[in-house]
């Protein structure tokens, strides 16, 4: 079985949970718009939630920021009071700060694209359920006529795959901004507790790389600021 | 022919384009059972490119059903893998 029809199954099964229990027909397009509009309603709120989030990571990224001045202005003053292993330290923090900075800048990335897409998605669905208002009041209209419950299980199939792909895409938003708030707090905590270096995620070789990394520009910073302190 | 990008929403494509996806659809099978994770990545990007550029967006108005489903940009390796252990992309 191909990967887009294990796809089309994942979408299904969504759809059938959806259009779940209506027996009239009549009935069906009345229970679909009404879910329809549920859902609206929970789109906006997942865009307004991938929004808290992004600015949670903004501030945080203002508070790391604060964070490499601040070491930056220790470093030097530890330099010229001899203390070459306190600035090393304090660099030390520094680099990591900076590594931690640019996975924060990903994540940024990721959610405003996230929010980008969720909100294009609450447009399209829009138009369809406003479409399918209008449809439904002529299919009612109509429903003696023998296409009647043709269209009606078109329409409610049509709308119900938008359904499920919307819904989807709420759930894994709502699923990644829940990991990055997670994250997010337990960098609030290392920041807190000042033990920044933390080289998690990846296998050991990964670890040892980014130690290695690291050492080498508070090398590079640590030789910069001796050379600057010259002049 | 009516493809749905999950997340993008839907576009027409030409019947006869369907082998293209197909071939794609073929290597990201194996990509995914074989544990090759980065050309997956690749095959999945270039999969979506594919069809936004050999497809019409269909407009929101129309209620149509679709007779492809492609996975959203950023499936990553892992959730691709749960698709095909039957556990769904998402449960419930």
């Amino acid at each position: 079985m191909g990967f887009l029809d294990r796809m089309s199954t994942v979408v299904q099964a969504k759809m059938n949970k959806i259009m779940d229990r209506i027996e009239d027909p009549r009935e069906t397009l009345d229970v679909s718009y009404e879910k329809q509009l549920q859902l609206l309603q929970n789109v906006k709120r997942g865009v307004a939630e991938v929004a808290t989030s992004k600015k949670r990571l903004d501030l945080q990224k203002a508070k790391l920021q604060l964070n490499l001045d601040k070491l930056d202005g220790q470093a030097r003053e530890a330099l010229q009071a001899g203390r070459e292993d306190l600035a090393r330290r304090a660099l030390e923090n520094k680099a990591s700060i900076q590594a931690q900075m640019a996975t924060l800048d990903q994540q940024i990335a990721d959610l405003a694209e996230q929010q980008r897409k969720l909100m294009e998605a609450e447009s399209r669905l829009a138009t369809k359920v406003e479409a399918f208002r209008t449809k439904k009041e002529t299919i009612k209209a109509q429903y003696s006529a023998a296409d009647a419950q043709v269209k009606i299980t078109e329409s409610v199939t049509g709308i119900s795959e938008e359904m499920a792909d919307v819904g989807m895409a709420v759930q894994r938003a709502e699923e990644k901004t829940e990991n990055m708030r997670a994250r997010s707090a337990a960098l609030d905590e290392l920041l807190e507790s000042g033990t920044l270096t933390d080289y998690s995620g990846g296998d050991d070789l990964d670890r040892e790389l980014a130690k290695v990394k690291a050492q080498s520009s508070v090398n590079d910073m640590l030789a910069k600021m001796k050379e600057e302190m010259k002049k | 022919m009516i493809i749905r990008i999950l997340g993008e929403g839907q576009f027409r494509l030409d019947d006869s384009l369907v082998q293209k996806i197909n071939k794609i659809d073929n290597q990201i099978v194996d990509h995914v059972s074989k544990g090759k994770k980065t050309e997956y990545v690749q095959d999945l990007a270039n999969l979506i490119s594919t069809i936004k550029e050999l497809a019409e967006p269909v407009d929101p108005v129309e209620i149509l059903p679709s007779d492809i489903i492609i996975p959203p940009s950023d499936l990553s390796f892992e959730e691709a893998r749960k698709v095909f252990c039957d556990e769904g992309l998402i449960k419930g």
